[in-house]
């Protein structure tokens, strides 16, 4: 008798979500869940700090840029644990930007310029398999970085 | 909460700022506030000693691109030390390594100093 593989397991085995003001003072907090996480699905301390550093480089862009470093705006953070991947999807209502005009970063360049930021997205690509961005400016803008699970 | 404490020493003529803890967004003002006050006393030749420092984000290494041309404009240079792999990995990934002097050792970095 034949029979099919069924995948008992759902897609999303485990779901953790954080909503906090959006400040650089908990950037902290965020680092702290995102490593635990990680850990908890078995990834080594290596692996969990790339994606530690992602995240806090998503989140640090929300706080700086979409929402201009204003009080009184929230950070959503969500963290999916599923079958063969972890995925992290930070959120916000602010100001949105175009992911297509992000350049990859030529340091000597930004120096000359004066210039101390424009690094955050290079790194979270370098750092996570894959990372893609939805901009709906005002309504939600969404970063979702994926690491995969082997 | 993780905390960021920058000091400061004076060794053979040349600024030390040693870091420690967690350098991000929130805390990389404080290391700009105390690179500033170097720059501000005309202080141009400084040594950062990472020795103690668990975590950077590009937070932090922004502070060293806002200085480094004025640093070198004025004859002196910004020169990094002691970072462990984690630290360092940072650096590396976004090519600081081809325009920062970084070094295993405090030492050498201030003895580079008395050389030129």
């Amino acid at each position: 008798m034949l029979t099919k593989p069924v995948n008992t397991l759902p897609k999303t085995q485990k779901k953790y979500q954080l909503k906090l003001p959006s400040q650089a003072g908990n950037l902290s907090i965020i680092r702290g869940l995102v490593t635990k996480v990680a850990a908890q699905v078995g990834l080594d301390a290596d692996e969990a700090s790339k994606i530690e550093l992602a995240v806090d480089e998503a989140c640090t862009n929300v706080i700086k840029h979409a929402y201009g470093n204003s009080q009184g705006q929230m950070l959503d953070i969500l963290i999916k644990v599923e079958k063969n991947k972890l995925v992290i999807i930070v959120s916000d209502k602010g100001k949105g930007f175009n992911p297509s005009r992000v350049k990859t970063p030529d340091l000597s360049e930004s120096i000359r310029a004066g210039k101390k930021g424009g690094l955050g997205i290079c790194l979270m690509k370098t750092l996570m398999d894959k990372v893609d961005f939805e901009i709906k400016p005002g309504l939600k803008n969404q970063v979702r970085m994926i690491k995969y699970l082997t | 909460m993780e905390g960021f404490e920058v000091s400061q020493s004076e060794t053979g003529g040349v600024s030390i700022l040693c870091l420690k803890g967690y350098l991000d967004a929130h805390t990389a003002p404080d290391l700009e506030n105390a690179i500033q006050r170097l720059v501000d006393k005309k202080t141009y030749e400084i040594v950062v000693n990472f020795t103690d420092l668990t975590y950077i984000s590009s937070a932090g290494l922004g502070v060293f691109m806002g200085f480094i041309e004025d640093v070198r404009k004025n004859g002196g240079d910004i020169k990094l030390t002691n970072m462990k792999p984690k630290i360092y990995r940072v650096f590396d990934l976004l090519g600081f390594p081809t325009l920062y002097d970084i070094l295993d050792e405090q030492q050498t970095a201030v003895d580079r100093f008395s050389k030129n």
